[in-house]
């Protein structure tokens, strides 16, 4: 009998964890999403979905522009992490803990704060920009704030742990012997990497692109203070609605279609690289 | 890691995978009905009506308890820095006075964000922490005197303030016969510039829409400023004005971003994107320039544009369920009396809601610059050529916002 209810046991703490703090407010949310009303006189339920396609229909730029820059942070932080990643996991040898510490290190300072450095470091007259105009280098009115460049570069300097240590993660528990098989087996350095090492390194990849993807394609702080008018992303959008506006159901039902487009593109992307590697991963 | 152990006890057979999911399922179920039906409403959060009785009754029952808890704007208070401690001279001169003892804070950056914070406890009908709020007129300030969130005052406190304060100050449209506040400082929204970059003097709101500058252009990011101004700047008075004015306003506004003439919309930072030359004119708020003008910016220039400025006031109330009355409207006249209005505008460089202070200034606290400057004691002339916000009913501040938001969230 015990033995039965063990594994119910286990799930107790975060089923009741999940139940409350992610199921309870998520339907809440949901029936907010289609109430109407204003703040005043209360919000009821009119089962209202045209708030969806409003929401869609008003904010259609913002929600690719958020794709847009979610995707090009995340592949850029793959381009960045990838090689990192796989130095530490072959090369890093005794010191390995001591990278992945460095790599961690910038996580131990606010994340609003890291961004607001980065505001500073991007100025038009800052430590960067200041000099190249003074020498000439660069004309007078170039600026990188408030450029859609400016956000890609936050996001992915802001969620490039989360990229790196799955990957790392992935790569440290690469099997070895099977490099060195497919060294016996003549194969050149490239094709040990291409049809070895990367291909069993997927799983790791998988895991990193979920976990960058997703928040940074949510992420407002990048946008409002490294932004400008046109660089705004769904999620600035939803704050203003929420804080500003208190329009609840429509930034209700606007989280609704991100987290929806979101998890199809997660699924999707999932079933193209084959969600078999993903559990081998986790076991 | 349960997610291991669960994985284990799998693949045992302890329990089939549909069995779980099964179970897992109905607890679900049961959890997202219960959760659905108390989701379904949001409940309304006005505060109770407060009749003429009750208000009363508030006053009756009230006594000082010699504690008070202020909200206020940054730097929007004289200070003084005495070993190397920041000091208010007038918040000490009330506490001697008085024997009440101040908690002046500045949590108020925006009037919307501040808001959202004290919200949720007074829609509980709970006291928010603060006896006195500093707000903006404006669509925030006239929601919160809709929704019952603010305690009407007691104008047998309020000596000074009616001896004292110019009757420009009174009997505002926003809140007619100051039943629920009393001006804090005021302020011109205009045009700031460096004269030495744009290289000619600006008196137009077209300034701001003239092509020479593009790039070089702060406007402001905001639903309250940015409309109100643009219209002003049309020639159409924003108190009156409709939406096709609004729509019209949009337009114009979207056009100048379209053209790439703004370099950004600003919040409080635009007056540093000016002393640095990042913009050469920008639209502004009076006191912002002189202020900049006394620390290390000599060469900025404020101006009314010809079509007409805002004037707006920032201003005391207190909140419904305050803890303090009695103390926070003690506070609320104190700084009426022109020595304090005095030493309060002498150092926040807007304009104070008390023409008393002006020869106290001059005379006592010997500081020309101010005394005469037409930002802090402006002259008539200029007082004609400013309009008030547009005051919003609910319906209409959603469109408002639905017109305005876009064109610097884009």
């Amino acid at each position: 009998m015990r033995k039965r209810l063990a594994p119910y046991l286990l799930i107790v703490p975060g089923g009741v964890w999940l139940a409350l703090f992610f199921l309870v407010p998520l339907l809440v949310m949901l029936s907010v999403s289609t109430q109407t009303g204003n703040i005043e006189d209360g919000f009821s339920q009119t089962f209202h979905f045209q708030n969806y396609v409003d929401g869609i229909k008003q904010y259609a730029p913002q929600l690719l522009r958020s794709l847009e820059y979610g995707t090009i942070a995340t592949l850029a932080a793959l381009l960045i992490a990838y090689p990192m990643a796989y130095w530490i996991a072959f090369y890093g040898g005794r010191n390995k803990s001591t990278f992945l510490l460095l790599l961690l290190l910038p996580f131990f300072v606010s994340f609003v704060v890291r961004t607001l450095s980065w505001e500073f470091l991007l100025a038009d007259q800052g430590i960067i920009l200041g000099p190249l105009k003074d020498l000439g280098v660069l004309p007078n009115d170039f600026h990188v704030l408030a450029t859609p460049f400016a956000v890609i570069c936050g996001l992915t300097y802001n969620f490039l742990p989360f990229m790196a240590l799955p990957l790392y993660v992935g790569l440290e528990r690469l099997d070895r012997r099977v490099v060195e098989a497919a060294q016996d087996l003549y194969a050149s350095k490239t094709e040990v990497f291409r049809k070895v090492i990367l291909p069993l390194s997927m799983p790791g990849v998988l895991a990193g692109v979920m976990l960058t993807f997703i928040p940074a394609s949510a992420d407002f702080i990048n946008a409002s203070i490294l932004g400008g008018p046109s660089t705004t992303m769904i999620g600035n959008i939803i704050q203003t609605l929420f804080l500003n506006n208190f329009d609840y159901p429509l930034a209700s039902a606007l989280g609704f279609v991100v987290m929806a487009v979101l998890l199809l593109a997660m699924f999707l992307y999932a079933r193209r690289v084959g969600t078999d590697e993903l559990k081998e991963f986790t076991t | 890691m349960s997610e291991f152990d669960l994985n284990k006890a799998l693949e045992k057979d302890l329990i089939t995978r549909r069995e779980l999911l099964r179970t897992a399922g109905r607890g679900a179920g049961a959890f997202s009905l219960a959760a659905f039906l108390t989701a379904c409403g949001v409940g309304g959060t006005k505060g109770k009506e407060v009749t003429d009785e009750q208000a009363a009754s508030i006053w009756d029952n009230a006594t000082k308890n010699g504690v008070l808890s202020f909200a206020n704007w940054p730097l929007y208070i004289d200070q003084k820095k005495v070993n190397g401690k920041v000091i208010h001279p007038s918040l000490d001169r009330f506490e001697k006075d008085t024997g009440i003892e101040v908690t002046y804070k500045e949590p108020v950056n925006e009037n919307e964000t501040f808001f959202s914070t004290i919200q949720p406890s007074l829609a509980a009908g709970k006291p928010t922490g603060y006896d006195i709020v500093v707000l903006t007129n404006g669509a925030t300030l006239s929601k919160m005197i809709r929704l019952n969130y603010l305690t009407p005052l007691e104008h047998s406190y309020l000596k000074n303030f009616e001896q004292y304060a110019a009757p420009k100050y009174k009997d505002p449209s926003y809140d007619p016969g100051n039943e629920y506040t009393v001006p804090w400082q005021s302020g011109i929204t205009g045009i700031g510039y460096n004269p030495k970059l744009t290289g000619r003097e600006i008196t137009s709101f077209n300034d701001l829409l003239d092509p020479e500058f593009k790039g070089k252009v702060g406007m402001f990011g905001d639903t309250l400023d940015l409309p109100n101004f643009a219209m002003a700047g049309m020639g159409v008075n924003p108190e009156t004005s409709t939406p096709d004015d609004w729509t019209a306003a949009a337009d114009m506004l979207t056009k100048q971003r379209d053209d790439g003439i703004v370099r950004q919309y600003y919040q409080q930072n635009y007056i540093k994107a000016l002393s640095s030359g990042d913009v050469w004119l920008t639209m502004a708020w009076s006191g912002d320039v002189f202020q900049a003008q006394n620390s290390g910016s000599p060469d900025l220039k404020f101006v009314v544009p010809d079509e007409g400025g805002i004037l707006w006031t920032d201003n005391m109330c207190i909140p419904a369920h305050a803890e303090n009355p009695v103390d926070a409207i003690t506070m609320m006249d104190y700084v009426y009396q022109p020595e304090i209005a005095a030493i309060i505008a002498d150092w926040v460089w807007y304009i104070t809601p008390v023409p008393a202070a002006q020869e106290i200034i001059a005379n006592d606290l010997k500081d020309k610059a101010v005394a005469e400057s037409p930002l802090v004691f402006p002259t008539e002339e200029m007082y004609n050529s400013t309009y008030r916000y547009r005051v919003l009913t609910t319906e209409e501040e959603q469109e408002w916002n639905a017109t305005f938001e876009p064109i610097y969230q884009s």
